[in-house]
């Protein structure tokens, strides 16, 4: 499993912006399926519900993956360069990158939300 | 001293000479914020807002550029001793990471906020631009179900909503008028909106944005903004037949040379639908899609030099006619007001 994981690998370090793909895919994907098939003004109401909803759960997704990922650093204890050929390094390493992957993975979920905030229609 | 003196002279004599140098620079960077294409001299809501999001962000990037300017000189001049480690870390953190996140959010957050506003819906009137190459098919929707032809020229009420539908019949083109809004692409195969709200009575430019082929760059198009009961009287006059200038000859040749096979007179036998309507060329402010002056020479010289005018285009010129002929032609087509 991705998460609940002892150890970090490649797989921990790519789930948060493969979550931040999904959220992408949903919201543009249904706005678009939506604004084909109903026209111009049509409602956007019951899309961007579902919108928010994806968001709620993406973040959520991205927060659990960050305090794994803030687990897999050392709590910060060890502050990077983490680039001793050591086991514990590599985790520190592969912890600390998927702290910021985290980050920034937020912040494009927040981006790609954003427009459902303000605009109500297919205009 | 005496050298200190001649130093002075010769800046002070050398000053005049480079004031004028920079003026017409100047003047020219300036002139680029007014005038009938400017986005910066708006006369519509949309392009109003469009330019004060251009301001916005133009003194937002200045600042934070003499801000980075700044630091990188304190940091490479000024400062001697490197800073802690801690110091650095806040920096790269707070400058780097969360400055940049609010900007763009507050950035984001700005432009959404503009777009409900600008596509709102129910204009006061409908006009139907189609994109060619290189012109511009219009028609006018009236609420009152009468569709009035036109091309090339766009007039608009000052006040009203005016929604305009935009199509192309060949290739990708962009309707821009920056005096009044944004740009939007013309598709094949789909129907694109814009809402103008245009304010001040005027005369604008607009312009192909999307490269359309060998003569994008001379279709153009003007937009004229009008007092409400101006355009009132003026789409009543637009709706109605030619009514002929009595240049008999101009209009044989017009029938005779085949033009009324792609051009559509009103009011005559004429019914082309190819190339744009003639109905009331002479009442247009401009000729070939906003790049030549309306005049009758020039009439003359687009019909003789279509290719050479406008390189590309579906109309063949017309170099055989007789210079007579030609001449009564443009006299007819000047007429048609």
């Amino acid at each position: 499993m991705l998460f609940r994981r002892e150890t970090a690998n490649l797989w921990t370090l790519i789930t948060p912006p493969t979550v931040w793909a999904m959220h992408f895919m949903v919201a543009y994907v249904l706005a678009a399926v939506v604004c084909a098939k109903t026209g111009n003004t049509a409602d956007l109401d019951s899309v961007r519900w579902i919108i928010a909803g994806a968001t709620a759960v993406a973040l959520g997704l991205i927060a659990a993956a960050a305090v794994q990922a803030h687990r897999h650093w050392g709590f910060g204890d060890d502050m990077p360069p983490h680039n001793e050929p050591t086991d514990e390094d590599r985790q520190h390493f592969l912890g600390f990158a998927t702290l910021l992957i985290c980050g920034v993975s937020a912040i494009g979920v927040i981006f790609v939300a954003l427009p459902a905030l303000f605009i109500a229609d297919c205009r | 001293m005496a050298g200190a003196t001649v130093a002075t002279n010769r800046r002070e004599a050398r000053r005049p000479r480079r004031i004028p140098a920079r003026a017409p620079c100047l003047a020219v960077l300036l002139g680029g914020c007014s005038g009938m294409q400017s986005m910066l001299d708006p006369a519509g809501i949309a392009a109003t807002r469009i330019a004060d999001l251009f301001w916005v962000m133009l003194i937002g990037a200045a600042v934070i550029w003499c801000l980075v300017i700044s630091l990188a000189v304190y940091a490479s001049r000024l400062k001697k001793t490197p800073v802690s480690e801690r110091t650095a870390l806040r920096l790269i953190i707070g400058a780097g990471v969360v400055f940049p996140t609010v900007v763009l959010t507050a950035l984001l957050v700005y432009g959404l906020r503009l777009m409900p506003e600008l596509r709102t819906s129910d204009g006061d009137l409908t006009i139907a631009v189609t994109g060619e190459q290189f012109w511009w098919r219009v028609e006018y929707r009236l609420p009152d179900g009468r569709v009035v032809p036109s091309a090339n020229e766009l007039r608009m009420p000052a006040g009203a909503t005016v929604e305009v539908v935009l199509g192309t019949a060949d290739v990708i083109h962009s309707f821009w008028i920056p005096a009044l809004a944004g740009k939007t692409d013309m598709i094949p195969g789909r129907t694109t909106r814009q809402m103008l709200k245009p304010e001040r009575p005027g005369i604008y430019r607009g312009a192909c944005a999307e490269f359309c082929g060998s003569s994008h760059s001379l279709m153009a198009m003007t937009a004229v903004v009008m007092e409400p009961e101006a355009f009132a009287a003026w789409i009543e006059r637009e709706a109605a037949d030619a009514v002929p200038s009595g240049n008999a000859r101009g209009r044989e040749v017009f029938m005779a040379s085949g033009c009324s096979a792609c051009h559509t007179v009103r009011g005559t036998e004429a019914a082309g639908r190819i190339g744009p309507d003639l109905t009331h060329l002479g009442g247009r402010e401009s000729l070939g899609a906003g790049i030549l002056p309306n005049q009758p020479d020039a009439i003359a010289r687009f019909v003789a030099e279509t290719d050479r005018i406008k390189p590309g285009a579906r109309m063949p010129a017309f170099p055989m006619l007789p210079e007579d002929d030609l001449a009564a032609l443009a006299a007819w087509l000047g007429g048609l007001e």
